[in-house]
């Protein structure tokens, strides 16, 4: 074996063990509730949460009100900046970018700032209101992941002659941003939506100081008052994260009729 | 009146003049072909027939109706591009249905001309294949059918055949006459390859820099070029230098020996410098009778190109470029050797101006 090969082994073998031993440790330790034995009683007790199951279902949903009002920013601009303002994508990817530089306390607090209920626009005020300011909030941070995937979809393929194609053929836009970019682009936009969800499933800042019963603050709640139950609920966030990653493979893979890229 | 009418057309990209003053009259049923190297002009005139650009000023008529400022989903022009740019997430029947399916077309009306044009480009078991499942000759025809099947009053064909390989190029441009040829459909094609252009086009516009050079049927555009650029671009050349002798008998001086040129020479005075143009079909190798000039030189360079042998003989400063067709019973002359050139006086063309083009 070459000496060069034995140490990219060392190196997986490295990394395996870094990832892989805290989480066996967690999982085996989520299993110990029952006093001698192993058994799944953490996660029974998780499930049959009421709260676990009102948080999980609150994340949910807003996770996919995100998942389309983040589609519906993100899609037509970087459609738009690939077709007619390609000067602009500097700028478009440095925006983007932000949410990754700007921490989400420092966006709260601006939110909280901009949208108390004293403000011009009071979305603190109720609590639909605040659900809908947490959803932004929830678009502004996956927006990194969202615009990348969608983008890398694009640059796949040919989007400028396209468009001319469909034109010629007599389409208008909504007909060639539904019928030929959106389903070109399906296997990107899955992959910004599974990443969105696995985002927002697992974000405690925005929900707690916003004050929404989110799946996030629920983990925390628990983390400072259970042993095993923590372990359990880390579990099945990896077990939600892993999904979605999956299904982004699988989509990724399974995109019928793509073609090879240009 | 012509059914398109390009009048004045002129494009400017920032400083950069890319079309200027381009007129043109296109007949109902004509085949053209836009002519000319990278970055003429040809396929921004197409794009703004197409509607994809705006015109800095003139006008496009098609039927009558100014176009000039209509979107290209309303102009009724079928587009064939370089790329193919069929939809990757469609199969082949979806593709050419597309534009029946936008113009919310009865189902039944959609199904029978998919059939009919599958038809047409001879891909009648095809239609549930994605693109991705075609080879690119196949490809392109599906995208011939894409465009045809939405009846376009004009059909615009973008360099189509630019990145298919050499033998499918020829039998897809014969494919494409012969299809424009049954549907009688105004088409224009854009290419930088002069054999395409001339075998397939009624008439070809040679571009250069913005500008049309020339106008005319293959048979004139190559035979009687009217530029230098036209004479350079189109075919191979052989550009002579010579000296006028003797104007009002046509006599030039080439390289210390006369010939005669018939025509050319009206206002030339004796002692001026020119350039002559030579076709390499029309020189030959034989000893010619008559009034044919002759020219003795030396052979320089043998080239055996299959079916035809390229032969290049040196007078003194000038040579000259002819073609023999290849024959198993005559071998090609030997590099060295001395020999006569001989071409008839109607061939040479004498060009404005000394230097070479």
């Amino acid at each position: 074996m070459k000496r060069g090969r034995v140490w990219s082994w060392v190196a997986i073998i490295i990394g395996a063990i870094y990832f892989f031993v805290p989480l066996i440790a967690t999982f085996e330790f989520s299993l110990r509730m029952r006093r001698g034995t192993h058994s799944f009683d953490a996660y029974a007790v998780v499930f049959s949460d009421q709260r676990f199951q009102a948080s999980f279902l609150y994340s949910s949903v807003l996770a996919l009100a995100t998942i389309v009002v983040g589609v519906l920013l993100v899609v037509p601009t970087a459609y738009w900046v690939e077709l007619r303002l390609r000067r602009l994508r500097p700028l478009v990817e440095f925006i983007t970018l932000l949410p990754l530089v700007i921490p989400a306390i420092v966006l709260v607090f601006g939110y909280l700032r901009i949208y108390n209920s004293s403000s011009w626009l009071p979305l603190t005020a109720s609590e639909r209101g605040t659900d809908i300011l947490l959803m932004f909030g929830y678009v502004s941070l996956s927006l990194p992941y969202m615009y990348r995937a969608v983008d890398t979809g694009l640059r796949a393929i040919d989007v400028r002659t396209l468009t001319e194609a469909a034109e010629s053929l007599g389409a208008k836009w909504p007909a060639i941003l539904f019928r030929v970019i959106f389903p070109n682009v399906r296997s990107g936009i899955l992959s910004g939506a599974f990443l969105t969800f696995a985002i927002v499933i697992g974000e405690f800042t925005l929900a707690s100081l916003l004050d929404r019963p989110a799946f996030g603050p629920y983990l925390q709640l628990i983390g400072a008052n259970r042993a095993y139950e923590p372990a359990a609920l880390a579990i099945i966030a990896f077990a939600v994260t892993w999904a979605c990653m999956g299904l982004i493979n699988l989509v990724g893979s399974g995109a019928r009729g793509t073609a090879p890229a240009r | 009146m012509a059914f398109l009418s390009i009048q004045e057309l002129r494009k400017v990209f920032g400083a950069a003049s890319v079309v200027q003053k381009f007129d043109l009259a296109v007949e109902r049923g004509e085949f053209i072909s836009f002519l000319g190297p990278s970055g003429c002009g040809k396929t921004t005139v197409l794009r703004m027939i197409a509607g994809f650009e705006r015109p800095t000023s003139g006008a496009i008529r098609v039927d009558g109706k100014n176009v000039t400022d209509l979107p290209p989903n309303r102009r009724n022009v079928g587009m064939v591009f370089q790329a193919y740019a069929l939809f990757p997430n469609m199969t082949v029947a979806g593709n050419v249905a597309f534009g029946l399916k936008v113009a919310h077309r009865p189902q039944s009306e959609i199904a029978a001309r998919v059939e009919e044009m599958l038809k047409l480009i001879k891909l009648p078991a095809l239609g549930n294949r994605y693109p991705y499942q075609l080879s690119g000759g196949q490809q392109q025809r599906v995208a011939l059918a894409r465009a045809l099947a939405i009846k376009p009053q004009i059909l615009l064909l973008d360099e189509p055949l630019s990145a298919l390989d050499a033998k499918i190029r020829v039998s897809l441009r014969e494919e494409i006459r012969t299809v424009q040829r049954n549907l009688g459909i105004t088409t224009i094609f854009v290419t930088h390859d002069q054999e395409e252009a001339l075998s397939m086009s009624d008439r070809v516009v040679v571009m250069n820099e913005g500008r049309i050079e020339q106008i005319g049927t293959p048979f004139e555009i190559y035979n009687y070029p009217r530029t230098r650029f036209v004479a350079s671009f189109v075919g191979t050349l052989n550009i002579l230098q010579c000296r006028v002798a003797d104007p009002a008998r046509g006599t030039i001086m080439i390289d210390e020996q006369e010939i005669v040129a018939s025509r050319g020479l009206n206002g030339a005075k004796a002692g001026e410098l020119r350039s002559v143009a030579l076709r390499p079909e029309a020189v030959s190798l034989r000893e010619a009778n008559g009034d044919w000039n002759r020219l003795r030189g030396t052979i320089e360079e043998v080239s055996f190109l299959g079916a035809i042998v390229r032969i290049r003989v040196r007078f003194k400063e000038s040579a000259v470029s002819l073609d023999t067709f290849n024959s198993p019973g005559a071998p090609p002359p030997e590099r060295g050797q001395s020999t006569i050139v001989s071409f008839a006086r109607d061939d040479l063309l004498v060009l404005d101006g000394a230097e070479p083009a």
